[in-house]
């Protein structure tokens, strides 16, 4: 094994796009300039059940400009029924198995009955208000209240990847032995991911060939999905993502767009633009379902858990069994003997809901750590103190060790940085004027996604000492331009300045789409063996040279840096060897298999969330004063980058806790809220300065580089933290999300 | 927030009914005089994006909730997508292409990639464009004054500490 000695990785370095994105010369995939763009607008139900029994498109289709008006009777039917698979697994990725227009069924408010194609946005925008749609309608049902008693347990959920129930022990018995129980019903509204930038596909026909530019988190999940669903083959579509505005999980499966896209464009003979209205974002990219959970604890006089219950009731489509899995940190992060853990789903008139940010522990860790809050309050415990006396080096469902953990570090150097120490316990004690100050903190658990197939990069060093590393994955916010040219540098021996990485088109080597914040890792896992592979390669090649001065060298003891070869006394540039040998350049192809899904380990990331509120007495006002952190992500790959996510992922928690919400009209089945002035995300305003503390662990079992991925652990912990500093401020446990004045007033 | 300032259709002029039909209309942007035919329902939005491919306005909502749209018409900052095209004859629209040149950014633009104020970038154009104005209005005083001032503008990826920060350190540049 040659060595280099690493000194990029980890710097906290500006991103490389970042002019690019401050001068307004990032093109994201709306902006593509294609001569001839004809732009397709969707025509969503207006009911959220029943049927469409026609469509007068005559009056739109006299409109100047108008093109094509395509509905289910002039729309091509699609080749295959859709799968409903994760995109993680590295395959065709719908977002769920009922694809629109194919049929007069409808199964949700917003789902698509046609297309307007026109020669401008206005003209299509103008002519589907023309549409003269007729339904028949059935009565909806979207809410828990109304799908309660339609409720079943499924034998599986997410796309068949997670069990619907899981146990240990006897729960049973655990409530029996227990000394203290706590029990709590938490309810969740809808949220939805609402990224600035809503999905964008430009397509466009040459011959057979389909060129799409899609905002997607994996742009070889967009080819695969789409080659499917067209029947199409793979080696006929092109699909290039470079600049993606944001994504959260709206992005992460392939949903109808793209494919309908490509229809359009071939239907009209000219290239395609499909950007969904932020309207439709509510309606056609899934959703955090609308849920409740129910947490039952039972614990020792002394603290430790006896049992955990953690049960989850929530609505999905027609044809899906999907939850967001909530329960399933619960069963792993504290010790307890006894563990039972359950979804019941009921059919509802909704798309089936999707990933969004921490999907599954931002809202199943809120129950399990306001929860635990209540715990230590009627043992009269420290929060802390109660997890460190359940802490587990272990995964508590399976036994075996965690591949690396911190978590006791995060609690330490989380609680010194936050002041947690020397805290008066009791809720309502501290008041400043009109405010009541509290203070709270969570676990912060995020799984280390297991990956199903091979990840690839190609390096590419040229004779002039520059590099250029390639994978086909898009950049959505990550960094991800940035950090891969930082693990390339070190990988082959170059200053960070020499290497650009290549990205967001499927002509480069395959990536499975970037979610589950598993991109870090599985990237710069390829990155950093396609490096390596090349300085090999090139060393190999030097010792082998009788004209290098190397010759005869050792491999094992060449080290190379700025893109010189050394050993002992002897050295050779890179650019000497290949113009030497007269080699314009050199090339080599990573491949990481990733480990085993039965591989004998926890693979979690940890951390720990603290965050101070004060609610205005008289009006019930909660203002987040601060937050703190601390996390424990494996490597981290640029502390600057990395930081900005985690924060990024903090504030998404207070948005969780305090003001995202969507609900459906019983009556109409139409979400309540469809625009960013309804749906409230977090503005500056609302953000605190936020203290992020990482902690590096060493992991030499999830991926080459150790890196656990910081896209999501950021959010998982805070809402629950910020309902415990709610309660440590007035007393009242509020048992839903988000939090409102009308819940404390 | 906005500031106050004039009105943006001119007053001093006999109205003319023009459209439904496209009409050629003459946009003075960063510094250039465009011709383009538009209807007169094209938003200024839409009109920089589609017609001159000027893209670096974005649009993140064309409801005028989010700020990312964000360009100064006579130095004044306004929403795009709310501001018809045609409104914007006879005035100056600056868009974030306009704001410096490419070899030397404004202090905003260096202070945004140093301070990491932005991670996808989508809202970035919008986020200086009104952060550029609020400092030279002097709005930007204390953290308190810049959190307000800047709560039009929606960074979904919440780099507000960091946008935050870029605004201090240039405000306490100059």
């Amino acid at each position: 094994m040659t060595a280099t000695i690493p000194s990029a990785t980890g710097q906290p370095l500006d991103r490389v796009d970042g002019y690019a994105k401050v001068s307004g010369r990032a093109r994201y995939s709306a902006e593509i300039p294609i001569p001839d763009m004809a732009y397709a607008y969707v025509v969503g139900s207006r009911i959220a059940a029943g049927r469409v029994t026609g469509i007068d498109a005559s009056a739109a289709q006299a409109e100047e400009g108008v093109l094509a008006v395509l509905t289910r009777q002039t729309l091509p039917r699609i080749a295959e029924q859709p799968p409903l698979i994760p995109s993680l697994a590295g395959t065709a990725a719908p977002g769920q198995t009922f694809f629109p227009v194919q049929d007069d069924t409808v199964h949700y408010a917003g789902q698509p009955i046609a297309l307007v194609v026109a020669d401008t946005w206005e003209r299509a925008q103008h002519a589907a208000r023309l549409l003269r749609v007729s339904y028949e309608e059935t009565p909806p049902v979207t809410t828990l209240d109304q799908g309660r008693d339609l409720a079943y347990e499924p034998e599986r959920i997410f796309g068949g990847w997670i069990p619907g129930r899981s146990e240990r022990g006897d729960v049973a018995a655990g409530l029996r032995e227990a000394d203290v129980t706590v029990d709590g019903t938490y309810t969740y509204a809808a949220n939805n991911h609402n990224p600035l930038e809503a999905s964008c596909t430009t397509a466009q026909w040459d011959g057979d060939d389909l060129l799409l530019y899609d905002a997607t988190q994996g742009v070889n999940a967009t080819q695969m999905t789409v080659s499917r669903l067209l029947g199409i083959p793979m080696s006929r579509i092109r699909v290039i993502g470079h600049y993606v505005g944001g994504s959260f999980g709206s992005k992460a499966m392939i949903h109808a767009h793209p494919t309908l896209a490509a229809m359009a464009a071939r239907a009209v003979g000219r290239p395609v633009k499909l950007f969904l209205t932020r309207e439709q974002m509510f309606t056609s990219v899934g959703h955090r379902e609308e849920q409740e959970q129910q947490v039952t604890l039972g614990a020792t006089r002394e603290g430790r858990l006896t049992a955990i219950r953690h049960l989850k009731l929530s609505p999905t489509s027609h044809f899906d069994d999907w939850a967001e899995p909530s329960v399933g940190t619960s069963s792993q992060i504290y010790a307890c003997p006894h563990y039972e853990g359950a979804y019941r789903l009921f059919r509802a008139n909704t798309m089936t809901p999707t990933f969004m940010r921490a999907p599954g522990e931002a809202s199943g860790m809120h129950a399990l750590e306001c929860s635990l809050d209540e715990l230590a309050h009627e043992l009269g415990l420290d929060p802390i103190e109660l997890r460190l006396r359940n802490h587990t080096e272990v995964d508590a469902m399976t036994g075996h060790p965690w591949s690396s953990s911190g978590l006791r570090e995060c609690y330490e150097r989380g609680a010194d940085r936050f002041g947690w120490a020397g805290r008066d316990p009791r809720p309502g004690t501290r008041r400043e004027g009109d405010w009541l100050i509290g203070t709270g903190m969570a676990t912060a658990s995020y799984p280390v996604a297991p990956l199903a197939n091979p990840q690839r990069a190609r390096a590419r060093l040229y004779a002039d000492g520059t590099a250029v590393v390639q994978a086909a994955t898009p950049d959505f916010g990550t960094g991800v331009a940035t950090v891969m040219a930082q693990v390339a540098a070190d990988g082959l021996g170059l200053g960070v300045d020499r290497c650009r990485f290549e990205s967001g088109d499927t002509d480069l080597p395959n990536i499975a789409a970037a979610v589950g914040s598993a991109g870090a890792g599985m990237i710069s896992a390829a990155v950093h063996s396609a490096a390596t592979a090349l300085r090999r390669q090139l060393v190999d090649s030097a010792v082998a040279d009788p004209g290098s001065p190397l010759f005869g060298a050792d491999p094992v003891r060449v080290v190379v840096r700025d893109g010189v070869m050394t050993a002992g006394a002897a050295s050779e540039s890179y650019s000497d060897l290949l113009r030497r040998t007269l080699r314009p350049d050199a090339e080599a192809v990573g491949q990481w298999n990733p480990p085993a899904h039965d591989v004998p380990y926890g693979m979690m990331t940890f951390g720990a969330q603290f965050a101070e509120v004060a609610v205005d007495a008289d009006l019930g006002v909660v203002r987040v004063r601060r937050m703190t952190g601390a996390f424990a992500p494996g490597r981290v790959l640029n502390a600057k980058t990395a930081r900005s996510q985690l924060m990024g992922g903090m504030l998404w928690g207070l948005g969780q806790a305090l003001l995202e919400a969507n609900h459906m009209d019983p009556d109409t089945g139409h979400w309540v809220s469809s625009s960013l002035g309804e749906y409230l995300v977090p503005v500056n305003a609302d953000a605190p300065d936020v203290d992020v503390e990482l902690i590096e662990v060493e992991d030499d079992v999830v991926n080459p580089l150790g890196v656990k991925g910081v896209g999501e652990i950021g959010q998982v912990g805070v809402s629950a933290a910020i309902a415990n500093a709610v309660h440590h401020a007035t007393g009242r446990r509020i048992r839903e999300l988000p939090i409102t004045i009308e819940d404390l007033i | 927030m906005s500031a106050t300032g004039p009105a943006l259709t001119r007053r001093d002029t006999t109205a003319v009914e023009r459209g439904p039909d496209p009409v050629r209309i003459t946009l003075s942007v960063n510094g250039t005089e465009h011709s383009l035919d538009v209807e007169p329902r094209v938003s200024l939005l839409d009109a920089l994006r589609e017609h001159l491919d000027l893209t670096g306005a974005k649009k993140g909502c064309d409801q005028g909730t989010c700020g990312a749209c964000t360009v100064w018409v006579d130095g004044r900052r306004v929403l795009a997508c709310l501001t018809l095209a045609l409104t914007c004859e006879g005035h100056e629209v600056t868009t974030i292409e306009g704001l410096a040149p490419e070899a030397e950014p404004h202090p905003l633009q260096r202070a945004f990639v140093e301070h990491d104020a932005f991670q996808c970038g989508y809202c970035t154009p919008g986020q200086i464009m009104s952060a550029v104005a609020l400092i030279e209005e002097g709005h930007a005083g204390d953290d308190a004054e810049i959190k307000e001032w800047m709560s039009g503008n929606i960074c979904r990826c919440a780099a507000y500490p960091n946008i935050r920060a870029a605004i201090r350190a240039v405000r306490d540049q100059t």
